[in-house]
């Protein structure tokens, strides 16, 4: 499995208040995702496109189990790349399909802009720029096949499981 | 080589001999919690036709109760519809309600040597319990579902404790302390041991597990001793079996602390990594709201600790005080020991028993520019309401000497 995709970068400790903070809660999906990183990024969401790519710093997704990862994936992105993340924000990247890597010396392989291109099979992450290609951790096979089911609920009602 | 706790309960749980940092487990979950918010998103939408073993599932309505708004109430209705359809016995309702984890305690839910999942991130606090506790999203869906779930087995950091806390220094300051030292533990299980562990009730680790979520830790676990047997004694749901760490167990690294070395400490906005002060060194920051409550601080320790302090005082003017208690329970010892008469005579507000104002969701919003000193779990930006607002976070002694004084303060200066 393969993504390409241009980069955002972001810096370490992102936490999912700024993904998605609580007055976002109440809404339906389409208004949620308006108040991705309003508080850190103020208008980001409009210059976002379905294929992007995150490239973020340490422990990113720090925070709730609020389903944060599901309004990053609806608004286009399809990967995130960290030095580390969040283990709970990586469980719910798993469930709503985003591919999350963790990668050592990305942040600073990538300026925002960049081509990404990651293969979660071996874990490498390469800047199509730049030319540098890093190793980050592959994903593990079970979790390759829940996001290649669309995420845990297409996957659940494949199973008899949900309507 | 021997395994943590941690390692422990996940081989248990996953039908293995023994397991190792950097695995990836199929697990069986002993316990499944379900909260109001998970109604929402996750349960709202799509209709579940069967659980694994609806025994294994509880429900507590908590975050926003009784329903503040028009879709919590709708949240409040498909949980019931779900309890009834599927008979979940352990239901919490509004009237038998609390924040998920104190209730989740209180009944006895969570036990040593069971791996428990609940839609809430600060679920690890159940490590108290000797159990492998993890907060999760959407697989709570899954869980229910299939009763099965995946983790990654972390590497392991251990925390020696010695010594005892001095007085007004509180289980809270052990967490800041090791938050401010050592930042954040994220994809690291955490465990604690040490001749200190015995001086802290069991509550009072409660609270310290609870706050590992705001290091990311994937587990917190403590260990089983004569103090948890007692706590759980005519409370545990089912019969249990405790892990012990192994002696020759592989931690990544073993750190110590001195428990009486410890001092009042606080959380200056935004996060508590690397983020921490005494609150010695902050007089001159002064504040608009003081907050108790929370899954770490809304206990009846918490209560008791806040009415000795303020008995006899009062609230600062200018500052309001909100004491929220994090359960039913709690608020009716807290009303039988007078602690909520005292309170409330000296210009608190002490409210209904849910999440309330700790994640911005009723009963203590901020407004911009407003400064509050809390002893709830989190203070990220606009965690607590408006984005502009600043939140500090301290032991519930701390909250209450700040609200007696309208600033930050050393409780010990009282
Ligand atoms: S009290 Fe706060 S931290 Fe605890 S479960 Fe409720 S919202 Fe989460």
């Amino acid at each position: 499995m393969r993504y390409r995709g241009r980069v955002w970068t972001f810096g370490d400790n992102i936490n999912t208040d700024l993904m998605m903070p609580q007055v976002a809660f109440r809404l339906p999906l389409e208004e949620q995702v308006k108040y991705v990183f309003r508080a850190n990024r103020p208008g980001w969401v409009e210059q976002v496109r379905e294929g992007d790519i995150l490239v973020a710093g340490r422990n990113f997704g720090t925070g709730s189990s609020r389903p944060a990862a599901r309004l990053l994936r609806h608004l286009g992105i399809t990967c995130v790349v960290a030095e580390s993340l969040n283990g709970l924000f990586f469980r719910n990247c798993v469930n709503f399909a985003l591919a999350p890597v963790q990668c050592p010396g990305v942040r600073s392989a990538f300026t925002e802009g960049d081509t990404a291109e990651v293969d979660l099979v071996a874990g490498t992450v390469t800047n199509l720029r730049t030319g540098a290609c890093l190793q980050g951790e592959p994903l593990p096979e079970l979790l390759r096949q829940i996001i290649a089911a669309g995420g845990l609920i297409p996957l659940l009602q494949q199973q008899g499981y949900l309507e | 080589m021997g395994m943590t706790m941690t390692e422990h309960i996940l081989a248990r749980a996953s039908g293995q001999a023994r397991v190792q940092p950097g695995d990836l487990v199929v697990c069986r979950v002993d316990r499944a919690v379900l909260l109001d918010l998970n109604f929402g998103a996750l349960f709202g939408e799509k209709r579940i036709r069967r659980l694994a073993d609806p025994r294994r599932v509880a429900i507590v309505l908590d975050h926003s109760v009784p329903a503040p708004t028009v879709a919590d109430a709708e949240n409040h209705r498909r949980a019931r519809a779900f309890a009834a359809e599927f008979g979940i016995r352990h239901f919490y309702d509004v009237g038998a309600h609390g924040i998920c984890h104190q209730v989740i305690a209180e009944q006895g839910l969570a036990l040593p040597g069971q791996l428990l999942a609940c839609g809430d991130s600060h679920t690890c606090g159940a490590g108290a319990f000797n159990c492998a506790a993890r907060g999760m999203g959407a697989e709570m869906l899954a869980i229910v579902c299939t009763g099965q779930t995946w983790f990654r087995v972390g590497p392991t950091v251990q925390y020696v404790l010695h010594g005892q806390l001095r007085e007004r220094v509180a289980a809270k300051d052990v967490f800041l302390h090791i938050a401010g030292t050592y930042g954040e533990h994220a994809n690291t299980n955490v465990e604690f041991t040490g001749p200190g562990l015995a001086t802290l009730s069991v509550m009072q680790r409660h609270t310290i597990a609870t706050m590992c979520a705001e290091i990311s830790a994937d587990f917190a676990l403590f260990p089983a001793d004569e103090m948890l047997e007692a706590y759980l004694a005519g409370r545990a749901s089912e019969p249990y079996e405790p892990v012990h760490s192994d002696p020759d167990a592989r931690f990544a690294e073993v750190r110590h602390i001195d428990l009486s070395a410890l001092e009042p400490l606080v959380a200056l906005p935004h996060t508590v990594v690397h983020n921490v002060r005494r609150l010695a060194e902050l007089r001159d920051v002064t504040i608009h709201q003081a907050f108790i409550g929370s899954c770490a601080n809304g206990k009846l320790e918490d209560l008791a600790a806040a009415a000795r302090l303020i008995a006899g005082r009062r609230v600062a003017p200018g500052v309001r005080f909100i004491v929220t208690p994090g359960s039913q329970e709690i608020y009716k010892q807290a009303l039988r020991a007078g602690y909520i008469e005292t309170l409330v005579e000296a210009g608190a507000v002490v409210t209904n028993s849910t999440c309330g104002a700790c994640p911005g969701l009723h009963m203590g919003v901020l407004g911009p520019g407003e400064r509050c000193i809390t002893s709830s779990t989190r203070n990220f930006q606009g965690r607590m309401g408006s984005p502009e607002a600043e939140i500090f976070l301290a032991s519930s002694e701390s909250v209450t000497a700040a609200a007696i004084t309208g600033r930050l303060t050393d409780p010990r200066d009282l």
